[in-house]
């Protein structure tokens, strides 16, 4: 049984393009782009235009670029950077409870640095609410992270209305656009966006490379120590080829941003239309018309994630759920707990299954009907 | 007759030896093999680190060497809720509980196989020493090869249904020969050390744990005659015929746990390995499983053992009527202890068995245990 991939927000496959961007620099361009010799120059090139690049597609500048290892790193150092070098304006962060774990830990890492941090409620809709963010907002504000797209149920968080809020606050708006970038239009400067955070594998990109833009004039306290790369604010040699892949997964990107949103919205409605005709039960977490297309959250009722996560891969279906513990099985999500409450029985019957470039109207089609198969077989026993 | 390769077997893989080996055989064997690892018990400790993490690393390396699908399951709700609590009411009582009996009871062989069964499995494996037999359409489980290893004793609440869809890979192999098989193949468990004691517990301080839970009452320790001889740390501590811990000087022979009296929270203490007080004659046992009940009459002859690893006694099996059975020694035995399983055998085939209850001595239940 051929095996159907709808786990997309997880990471991507690699775009033929991209790969074929790639192979020859592995080959001809080996150089460290801060040699002093053409070697280091040709390097330094490439380096210069993926820069460029990222940066047009955000309407940033390049010297606002800083490339990461990924995700995680541009969110560690968003936040930490930022906390640490902003300490004599303030000593007030405020996130969301339905942040990524990238996030989270770093959060939960500056409270005991002894900085004080607010998360923001979410309500059922699966979105933050633009008021509880004023209320919460001090004079002592640093920085407010909100992320642009929830990595879970992959509802749309209000970035314009806070964006416009934050305009005459001396805190730092940054948001993890992650499981934005690639489908969503994103201009900083309209936005307000100060700091913003994105991953390459996630947009049919390398694994291992990301990165964060910063506004020019915000100081940022580097994490790691080293030369003088990425302006000081990002040391060690960087991962040129990466970095070249990544450039033309950004390109393709911004090209098909729109053909690829209304894609995966068919693919979205072929899944949950065949869900139906095969009278599966089920629910979706969140607000549906605030919902990325490529995203969609769902709820079985009288099933749990175990179970169906195991049946479904045996049944060569890849989706996934909340995150696994160190030990392989699957805690109760934070973001449903957070939407519903932790002892919502959603929080450990829900799945997430998230379209992308390498499916098709039959293989989604074949997927719902498999899927529908274990639900039903697991909740009405036939 | 289904081919091999159209029947899925669910292997519950612990990161141990054996069931690295289980998955191996049925692997081998050419069995459609799905590994999983049951996760129990929240062990998170203060780092945020359960110790399960490395078990289940473990059954990650073996099962990419197998080639084969590998998740995990967590039954810790229905661990605290069916076994933990079990356990902890079982010490309150004053009794030696059997944790192991009934998580497979419960969890290995309910809970677990439920789950094996809702993902299309045909089979559960363990690798357990054990083994099961069809004879004449009748399932039974017999005894491992390996008498040092066999575990049918803690399997002897396992019914019949239930068995008829277990493997018990390691059944007819000896112990040596698992790890040999091991490491031929270079299983990355091969030479992993065997986990002992109570799962949960694993290589903490047993009284330490207990405390956590259950708030312990120091007592006197006094012999049946009333003299006192000392102090005791918490009823719980202690198990008949027990030996170490008493602390109990002066010459002559080693002092042994012999019974408890709950009410006054006194432990009763005598002189000697053979003293007379902790031998009976007799038992009664609750909660009795028979595995192949129709095979079983009033009263019959067969052997038995009270404590795991022992040898086989004679003793004579009548059933009462509320459902308990009264077990005869054929020849009195020492230390019986309430809580623990008394197991019923037929050569090498298990019958089933029960919890002990009563100890009997000349006709009447010994006051002073339990």
């Amino acid at each position: 049984m051929e095996p159907i991939y709808l786990d997309h927000a997880a990471t991507t496959p690699m775009e033929q393009e991209v790969i074929d961007a790639m192979i020859p620099i592995y080959q001809q361009t080996f150089g460290n782009p801060s040699s002093v010799h053409s070697f280091g120059r040709k390097a330094r090139q490439l380096l210069d235009e993926a820069r460029r690049v990222m940066a047009q597609s955000i309407h940033a500048n390049e010297k606002e670029i800083i490339f990461t290892s990924g995700g995680t790193e541009a969110d560690n150092l968003a936040l930490i950077g930022t906390a640490f070098a902003n300490r004599n304006k303030g000593n007030h962060i405020i996130t969301t409870n339905q942040e990524h774990h990238a996030m989270l830990h770093t959060a939960e890492f500056l409270e005991e640095s002894g900085f004080d941090v607010t998360y923001l409620p979410v309500y059922e809709d699966g979105k933050i609410r633009v008021e509880d963010l004023k209320k919460s907002l001090r004079d002592d504000t640093i920085i407010v992270s909100v992320m642009y797209v929830n990595n879970e149920t992959g509802i749309i968080q209000p970035v314009i209305e806070i964006g416009k809020l934050l305009m005459n606050h001396q805190a730092y708006f940054h948001t993890d656009a992650v499981q934005a970038y690639g489908l969503l239009d994103i201009n900083v400067k309209e936005l307000g966006i100060d700091l913003l955070t994105v991953s390459s594998h996630k947009i049919y990109g390398p694994k291992g490379v990301g990165f964060l833009y910063v506004k020019d004039g915000i100081a940022i306290q580097t994490l790691h120590f080293g030369g003088e790369q990425e302006r000081k604010r990002r040391p060690g040699t960087e991962n040129v080829v990466s970095i070249v892949g990544f450039q033309k997964a950004v390109e393709i990107a911004m090209k098909k941003k729109e053909e690829r949103r209304e894609l995966y919205h068919s693919y979205k409605k072929i899944f949950l239309n065949e869900l139906n005709e095969n009278d599966v039960e089920f629910e979706i977490n969140g607000d549906y018309n605030s919902q990325i297309s490529s995203i969609v959250n769902i709820s079985f009722p009288g099933t749990n994630v175990e179970q169906l996560l195991t049946n479904f891969d045996l049944e060569g279906i890849a989706a996934s759920s909340g995150s696994a513990c160190t030990a392989g099985s699957v805690d109760p999500s934070h973001v449903l707990s957070a939407m519903f409450g932790k002892d919502n029985p959603c929080t450990t019957n829900s799945i997430r299954f998230s379209f992308g470039i390498f499916n098709t109207d039959e293989n989604v089609k074949d997927a719902a009907k498999r899927v529908a198969k274990i639900v039903n077989r697991l909740t009405k026993g036939k | 007759m289904k081919d091999n390769k159209d029947i899925r077997v669910v292997v519950g893989m612990s990161g141990g030896v054996d069931s690295s080996v289980a998955a191996l055989l049925l692997k081998e064997q050419g069995y459609d093999v799905v590994g999983i690892f049951m996760k129990n018990w929240d062990d998170t400790d203060e780092f945020g680190v359960c110790t399960a993490t490395e078990d289940f690393d473990d059954v990650v390396r073996v099962c990419n060497q197998l080639d084969i699908p590998y998740y995990s399951v967590n039954f810790e709700k229905e661990y605290w809720n069916k076994v933990f609590t079990y356990f902890l009411d079982e010490y309150k009582a004053g009794r030696t509980p059997n944790p192991d009996v009934m998580c497979n009871k419960e969890i290995k062989f309910k809970a677990f196989l439920d789950h094996a069964l809702s993902l299309g499995a045909d089979y559960l494996a363990t690798g357990h020493y054990a083994r099961v037999r069809e004879v004449d359409g009748q399932v039974q489980m017999l005894k491992g090869v390996d008498d040092n290893k066999d575990q049918t004793y803690f399997l002897n609440q396992l019914s019949e249904e239930v068995l008829s869809k277990v493997m018990f890979p390691l059944g007819e192999i000896p112990k040596p020969k698992v790890r040999e098989i091991a490491k031929e193949a270079g299983l990355v468990t091969a030479t992993k050390k065997d986990s002992t004691g109570i799962c949960f517990i694993g290589e903490r301080n047993f009284k330490q744990f207990l405390s956590e839970y259950l708030p312990a009452q120091p007592g006197e320790m006094r012999t049946l005659d009333g003299e006192v001889k000392g102090r005791h740390d918490g009823l719980m501590y202690y198990t008949i015929g027990q030996r170490q811990g008493l602390g109990i000087g002066g010459a002559g022979d080693p002092w042994f746990v012999v019974g408890k009296n709950l009410k006054e929270n006194v432990l009763y203490v005598e002189q000697g390995y053979s003293n007379d007080k902790l031998y009976s004659e007799s038992l009664i046992a609750t909660d009795v499983n028979w595995i192949n009940p129709n095979d079983i009459e009033k009263t019959f002859t067969c052997t038995a053992k009270f404590r795991y690893r022992q040898k086989d006694s004679g003793v004579t099996v009548t059933l009462m009527d509320d459902g308990k059975v009264k077990v005869d020694f054929h020849e009195n035995q020492r230390a019986i202890t309430p809580g623990q399983a008394v197991v019923f055998y037929d050569g090498d085939v298990c019958l089933g068995g029960g919890t002990i209850d009563e100890i009997i001595k000349n006709n009447e239940a010994l006051p002073y245990v339990g």
